[in-house]
């Protein structure tokens, strides 16, 4: 009985859903700090088009990346609806300017289905999977790889 | 990690230890022979010995044994200093450093230099001194035990401790010794030791090796028990122990001390009893060799002015955490003051009294923190001390340093990483600098070269400046070797100062051979950049035959800075004043163009280049035809002059410095970023790496143009 639930609970997680240019993409709900109302940034000189620029929460200096641009979607329209979501990438935190924030959905892992083979790359890389919510398909993103290869570019720089 | 603390402590102690060795060493070097310095000297190395012994440091030690040895032999008369033993002393006194650091890292030091000092040393002890000092290295005077009774009131307010101590066979084995166990302990408090030996069997069954004692300790302490088990952390497994609160009365304990001491005095066949009866119990408020004689150099080094003042050991990470909050504070009074400003209607000018009063509080809060950071570069200067020692030993060079304003206090980042090109212009200083001997003399110079390291305070800034007595810059030899690396062009004709500031383009060295001490591919280029990461300046000035004087300009602190807040292609920004030589609104004859791309400013009769600095940072392209401007002339070293084209000046304040590099990498163009008034974030633009762009841009004959604009400028 023990054993069950606890496999049970492994396998839950929760995902937190929102829009970007359109499409539905998703977030675990752990990686998540908080979410914020889009406010201005600052721009940073010499950044690659998906870094927006950076914005001062409570004191610390954070970048803040336009997931459509990054998705080659065109830069998102800013405006008083959009949100930031901040969240914690390995050490460090950062920002992501997304449409809108639309639910928080429970899923079982195994719900989760492997990217189907696409040709473009970058997306390939930052997809971890793809599930179906309410007959929408949402798109699971991994942060770390959407940071690294700015990360590199701007110190390439 | 508590274990760890005792041995932390302990070595922040030996940091101040060896500064003291090194102060006295130094003294008496300069003729102040007298016995208070050579006790000084004496008691450092003493108290380093007793604590490496503490945490088995065998080499330091034995090293320091030896150290103290010879510096007892003068403490006693019996050996007098001369430049050689002084030479020797200065020695050791390094690699007593070297060997602390070492065991501080865990890592090996060089044995063979270890050994060469030690022969030497045993050369100026007597054998016999040596072989009674051997015997007991550690000499604790015995303070008796009259101690203990007369402090009863200390007992009473301190609970006391009841451990039980048995060490297994494996704990000699490893070997421990129980006695710098015991040592530690008493350190915490007031101990008492009762050994029992009960368990000791007949000599026919004796076993030498198996451990057959036991201790039953008292301690009145203060501190908790999981200190006392932390100094039993190294023996963990290797013992029996129990540690118990005791609650009984203070008076019966005092007796049962006394009766502990009659006990030990059985217990004379066990190996380490020798040392420990005259320990069984210490003071811990006089743990120094010789009480008596503590007092009163004590009572005199307060009327010196130069005596340390009381400290407090603070964890570097609570100041940081401390001075990132005055930031926000500072950030929020200017977000306050620009609330204010926008609030029409109602008269505020009693609240804008008060708020100024808010600024000024909150810039005295601000002071007083960084004041927390500042440390006096004394230690800094006296590690540079020693390396002028082994540059000149190296050279075989007649070389001594003297210091001045070594109190001068700076930033501790400043401090850390000033160390690095610091040394390095040092053993440039010797080894390029300053002649041998004979040269000197045949000058008509001292044969001894003086080396000064100055350090003041100059508005808001701190200068460092390093100064040498030799022969000057060798001016037509750097104008040949600049040539050469194609670094100027032939026809070139620079001034003095110019091709004085040639020492600091990149891959230049004068060194015609690459010699052990300076010259190993690294210029003068980094010191300037290590300077200039710090936001400062270093220039250069020389005269032949008399000297060459560095002058090293650093911000007093790295948290905060003095900007001018400017506008660039429609966002705020923020230029570090200390690099702005003066601002400037055109005329409209005053810029001139140059083909259809560059411009240039006239100012009192000198052209100098402007640059972008929007389309520098990539924010949008130049398009300067009808819009107001303000040029900020820079001074930089590497380009001289320049004018940087923005679209505005708005205020001057105070910003605090919040890095970039952890969040966003480095960005070019700019060094730091800061939070403004309005709770926005502003880039503050790095002038130096901006204005180099002008070097950068035209590949042509790069390091020429850089100095035809310091021609220009000048």
């Amino acid at each position: 009985m023990q054993a069950e639930r606890e496999a049970e609970y492994s396998k839950g997680i929760e995902l937190v859903a929102f829009n970007v240019n359109g499409q539905k993409y998703c977030l675990e709900i752990t990686k998540i700090r908080e979410i914020r109302r889009w406010s201005p940034v600052t721009v940073l000189p010499h950044s690659p088009a998906e870094v927006l620029g950076v914005m001062n929460l409570r004191g610390a200096v954070i970048p803040i990346f336009d997931l459509a641009c990054f998705f080659g979607m065109g830069k998102t329209q800013a405006n008083e609806r959009n949100v930031v979501i901040i969240c914690a990438v390995r050490d460090r935190s950062i920002g992501i300017l997304v449409e809108s924030v639309s639910e928080i959905v429970s899923i079982d892992m195994s719900e989760i289905q492997e990217t189907p083979k696409i040709k473009s790359e970058t997306t390939k890389s930052v997809i971890q999977g793809v599930l179906s919510v309410e007959g929408e398909m949402a798109r699971l993103i991994s942060l770390n790889s959407i940071v690294d290869p700015i990360a590199t570019d701007m110190e390439l720089l | 990690m508590s274990g760890n603390s005792i041995r932390d402590t302990f070595f922040e102690e030996c940091e101040e230890l060896l500064e003291a060795l090194d102060e006295g060493l130094t003294s008496i070097s300069e003729g102040q022979n007298d016995n208070e310095t050579v006790n000084a000297v004496f008691r450092a190395v003493h108290s380093i010995k007793g604590g490496a012994g503490a945490f088995a440091l065998d080499d330091l030690v034995e090293f320091a044994h030896k150290f103290e040895t010879v510096f007892d032999e003068v403490r006693s008369d019996r050996l007098v200093i001369d430049d050689v033993l002084m030479a020797l002393l200065f020695r050791a006194s390094d690699h007593l450093t070297d060997l602390v650091e070492a065991a501080r890292s865990d890592e090996p030091t060089d044995a063979d230099v270890r050994r060469g000092i030690l022969t030497e040393l045993i050369k100026y002890i007597p054998s016999e001194e040596d072989e009674a000092a051997e015997m007991d290295a550690i000499d604790f005077q015995p303070t008796g035990l009259d101690f203990s009774m007369d402090l009863p009131g200390d007992d009473a307010e301190q609970p006391t401790y009841l451990i039980e101590f048995k060490p297994h066979r494996t704990l000699y084995e490893h070997g421990h010794e129980p006695l710098f166990l015991f040592r530690c302990l008493a350190e915490l408090g007031d101990l008492k030791a009762q050994l029992n030996t009960d368990a000791l069997p007949l000599f026919e069954t004796f076993d030498p090796e198996e451990s057959y004692l036991e201790w039953r300790l008292e301690l009145a302490t203060d501190e908790d028990e999981a200190k006392i088990r932390s100094i039993f952390e190294f023996v963990d497994g290797l013992c029996a122990l129990e540690i118990s609160e005791k609650a009984g009365d203070p008076a019966a304990s005092a007796q049962e001390a006394l009766t502990n001491a009659i006990n030990i005095d059985d217990a004379d066949l066990a190996p380490v009893e020798t040392d420990f009866e005259v320990e069984s119990v210490l003071d811990p408020s006089e743990p120094s060799p010789e009480p008596e004689k503590v007092i009163p150099v004590k009572a005199q080094k307060v009327a010196k002015p130069a005596g340390p003042s009381p400290t407090l050991r603070v964890d570097l990470d609570r100041v940081d955490r401390l001075i990132n909050t005055v930031g926000e504070l500072i950030i929020n009074q200017a977000m306050l003051t620009q609330r204010m400003s926008e609030i029409e209607g109602i008269d505020l000018r009693e609240v804008e009294s008060e708020l100024e009063d808010y600024k000024i509080l909150a810039r005295d809060i601000q002071e007083g923190v960084m004041a927390i950071r500042a440390q006096p570069v004394k230690p800094l200067f006296q590690r540079m001390a020693r390396i002028v020692r082994e540059a000149a030993a190296a050279t075989s060079k007649k070389v001594k340093l003297e210091t001045i304003g070594e109190n001068t206090e700076v930033d501790k980042t400043v401090i850390e990483r000033l160390a690095d090109p610091l040394t390095h212009m040092i053993r440039n200083a010797v080894d390029h600098g300053i002649e041998v001997s004979e040269k000197r003399v045949e000058t008509g110079k001292s044969d001894f070269g003086t080396i000064t390291l100055k350090a003041a305070h100059r508005s808001g800034n701190v200068n460092i400046e390093i100064r040498d007595d030799g022969a000057g810059l060798n001016r037509e030899k750097i104008y040949e070797i600049a040539l050469k690396k194609g670094l100027i062009k032939e026809d070139a004709e620079l001034t003095d100062n110019e091709i004085d500031n040639l020492l600091f383009l990149p891959g230049f060295s004068t060194a015609s051979e690459v010699s052990n001490l300076s010259g190993r591919g690294v210029g003068m280029d980094v010191v300037k950049n290590a300077v200039a990461a710090l936001g400062g300046r270093v220039s250069i000035s020389s005269v032949p035959g008399e000297g060459t004087t560095f002058m090293i300009v650093l911000p007093l602190t790295l948290a905060v800075m003095d900007g001018m807040v400017i506008s660039v292609a429609g966002q705020t920004m923020v230029a570090p004043i200390s690099s702005i030589v003066e601002s400037i609104r055109p005329e409209k004859g005053a810029v001139e163009r140059m083909g259809t791309r560059e411009r240039l400013l006239s100012i009192r009769g000198n052209y100098v280049p402007i640059i972008e600095v929007a389309e520098h940072l990539g924010l949008m392209n130049a398009d300067t035809n009808d819009r107001s401007e303000v040029l900020l002339l820079v001074e930089t070293e590497q380009s001289g002059q320049c004018a940087l084209a923005v679209d505005a000046i708005h205020d001057q304040r105070q910003v605090v410095v919040k890095s970039l590099s952890s969040a966003c990498g480095n960005v070019p163009g700019v060094s730091a970023a800061t939070i403004l008034g309005d709770g926005k974030i502003a880039m503050i633009i790095d002038t130096e790496s901006i204005t180099q762009s002008l070097v950068a841009n035209k590949a042509a004959s790069p390091k020429m143009t850089n100095l035809e604009e310091v021609q220009n400028a000048s």
